[in-house]
């Protein structure tokens, strides 16, 4: 079942290539479409990894998004007026640590006072942007140090850091997801919580460190978005928020928790990619991408529905 | 009626506030101003509300309001129309057809709605704004301008200059008051409760699912559609990106109002009044002269706090609650 699902996956991304290789006489394979498929994936991939993981424990982090708005500007703040070394570090390390912090709220809300984390993210998601436009009054922070830039547009031996920076979290999240305690547990809370608390599991913590693991990914997006616009708002990549459900969805994670993985979640974040790069080269509105992006996805999920119905 | 009288107070605690810092709030012209300025809102909530009740979720509402505006709108600059009430019906159709194929969708894919509707969010929009390319319209018939000056009641204030109670008030209550009839007192409206209360248990007891989606997605769609005609008619302008990004706002009045994302519970009185404070909170802090940028703060505290406060009460009620 899951290697079908897999398998319809790559179909799909291979008819794509094709397609999108004839109509585009090649040109989505030239170096430079290549080049900036490499720099713009990792964001939307890193996002997408913050949202699977609450996704498989059965929930929704919709404050993902404003967690990194909110990241991005307190470290926008320093680095915009240091550029030394130190200064970079440490103000990396503040937005982590502010990331975290939120991780923790959010994490606290919904394992301790029960609320579920689909309103329990809309409210922080709501309360983080108002909390960043009040400190910038919607304003940009903009030029930020030079060398901090490298995150979002250097490349290392020609391959962009941002990419590689999302490889890292990619494996990382892999090897967490299916080689530690913690991860198999994330599975088994999604598919049944009430079974894992009576396991003598300790949920509550499970799900704070899961809201945890959410944030700081969603916290490490927001200083390679701030990188890469070489810019910090209230209001950034909030188109990104819902096309995250979707790329999870796309890649086998279950609403209702307990199925998918890292592996499906990327491949569908390089078919989005494909499609918006493809639609670009063909100078085709990105709106008829978005609609494409929906059909696509109503597609699998009829295509899977009907598969798993005939194997019942 | 629990829910309701929470908010009922905190309503009155919160008018008094502002009216202590500006006893202009308690004024009828900026009453009646807040009112008109949250038909719209009102309007999507009540369809939400539905949907919510049936324990479903719809995010494509401002997808569809915007189609719906927008199609109405390109047959009033092309002088189709005429007629008023011609012209409010063709959003409320083009709503109820979108919303029909949300449900259809929802029903035979039987995945979660909220994935279903993030995908129609993106088709219906997508696809209106690569077909128009985004263009304003503007410059309607004056019968269209005409109908958004109507009001109620007409007053005038100290400084000579009339104001009233705008008739898209009046018809965002009559719509409450629709709702209201038709959740209480018809079947589909019991029946849409108790499919939010237990899904298998309405299955098991003889009611078509698929009839009451149809009825949850199609109703809400239709308000929607209305709700752009309301809309239009505030701005007089049509814009495509004006409605799509406040799906998070009209889940947020509703839930506020006591609307349960679990199904099965909410009520128009609630929603109502989730809404208008809503309204208020924005309102009293622009007449305390506080910065637009406090106003999300502000709800987004409001918000969580109302969710706590609900949530704890449900536990101590010791319903099913998950994360135990």
């Amino acid at each position: 079942m899951k290697i079908s699902y897999h398998l319809i996956l790559l179909v799909l991304l291979g008819s794509l290539l094709i397609i999108m290789g004839l109509l585009t006489n090649g040109g989505i394979f030239n170096t430079r479409s290549l080049q900036g498929m490499a720099f713009q994936l990792p964001l939307l991939g890193l996002f997408s990894i913050a949202q699977m993981v609450p996704m498989i424990s059965g929930g929704i982090d919709l404050s993902i998004i404003s967690c990194a708005n909110l990241v991005g500007i307190l470290s926008a703040f320093v680095l915009s007026k240091r550029g030394d070394l130190f200064s970079i570090i440490a103000s990396c390390l503040l937005g982590i640590a502010l990331a975290g912090s939120i991780g923790i709220l959010n994490g606290t809300l919904i394992a301790f006072m029960s609320i579920p984390p689909i309103i329990a993210t809309l409210g922080t998601m709501l309360l983080f942007k108002g909390i960043a436009l009040v400190i910038t009054k919607g304003y940009i922070i903009s030029g930020l140090a030079e060398r901090f830039l490298v995150l979002g547009n250097g490349t290392l031996f020609g391959i962009p850091i941002p990419l590689l920076v999302f490889l890292g979290i990619v494996i990382i999240s892999w090897f967490i997801l299916n080689r530690t305690k913690y991860g198999v547990t994330i599975y088994m809370f999604g598919s049944n919580p009430v079974a894992t608390k009576f396991s003598g599991i300790d949920v509550k913590k499970l799900v704070l460190l899961t809201y945890m693991f959410s944030s700081l990914i969603a916290g490490l997006a927001g200083l390679v978005m701030i990188a890469r616009f070489n810019a910090a708002q209230a209001a950034y990549g909030e188109s990104y928020l819902l096309l995250t459900v979707l790329t999870c969805v796309l890649g086998g994670v279950s609403p209702s928790g307990g199925k998918g993985g890292v592996l499906g979640v990327v491949i569908a974040v390089v078919i989005l990619q494909i499609v918006s790069t493809g639609f670009n080269l063909l100078k085709l509105s990105s709106h008829l991408a978005n609609a494409l992006w929906g059909i696509i996805l109503v597609g699998v999920i009829v295509t899977n529905r009907t598969l798993t119905l005939k194997k019942e | 009626m629990k829910v309701e009288l929470y908010l009922l107070v905190v309503l009155i605690a919160l008018s008094l506030v502002f009216y202590f810092f500006n006893p202009k709030f308690f004024s009828l012209e900026n009453i009646f101003d807040m009112l008109r300025n949250n038909a719209f809102l009102g309007i999507m909530v009540l369809g939400e509300l539905v949907v919510l009740i049936s324990g479903g979720i719809d995010v494509s509402l401002t997808a569809i309001a915007t189609v719906a505006q927008y199609i109405m709108g390109i047959l009033l600059v092309q002088n189709y129309l005429n007629n008023i009430l011609v012209t409010m019906l063709i959003p409320v159709a083009v709503g109820l057809v979108l919303g029909i194929v949300n449900a259809i969708f929802i029903y035979y894919s039987r995945v979660h709605p909220v994935i279903i509707t993030i995908s129609t969010l993106n088709i219906f929009y997508g696809l209106l704004i690569f077909l128009t390319q985004g263009k304003w319209l503007y410059r309607f018939p004056s019968f269209f301008r005409r109908f958004s000056k109507i009001n109620i009641i007409t007053l005038v204030n100290q400084k000579g200059v009339p104001y009233g109670l705008s008739i898209f008030v009046i018809l965002w209550f009559s719509l409450a008051i629709l709702t209201w009839i038709i959740l209480s007192y018809f079947s589909i409206g019991r029946k849409v409760y108790a499919l939010g209360g237990n899904q298998e248990a309405a299955r098991r007891a003889g009611f078509s699912v698929f009839k009451i989606y149809i009825f949850t997605y199609g109703y809400a769609g239709a308000l929607a559609g209305f709700a752009s005609f309301v809309q239009a008619q505030l701005s007089q302008i049509i814009q495509p990106n004006a409605i799509v990004g406040r799906e998070l706002d009209i889940l947020a009045a509703a839930i506020l109002g006591g609307a349960s994302i679990f199904g099965g519970s909410g009520t128009v009185l609630g929603v109502v009044l989730g809404t208008i404070l809503i309204a208020i909170i924005r309102n009293g802090l622009i007449l305390m002269r506080i910065s637009s940028y406090w106003h999300e703060l502000v709800i987004g505290v409001l918000f969580v706090i109302a969710a706590s406060i609900v949530l704890l009460r449900r536990r101590q009620k010791r319903r099913k609650v998950v994360y135990q």
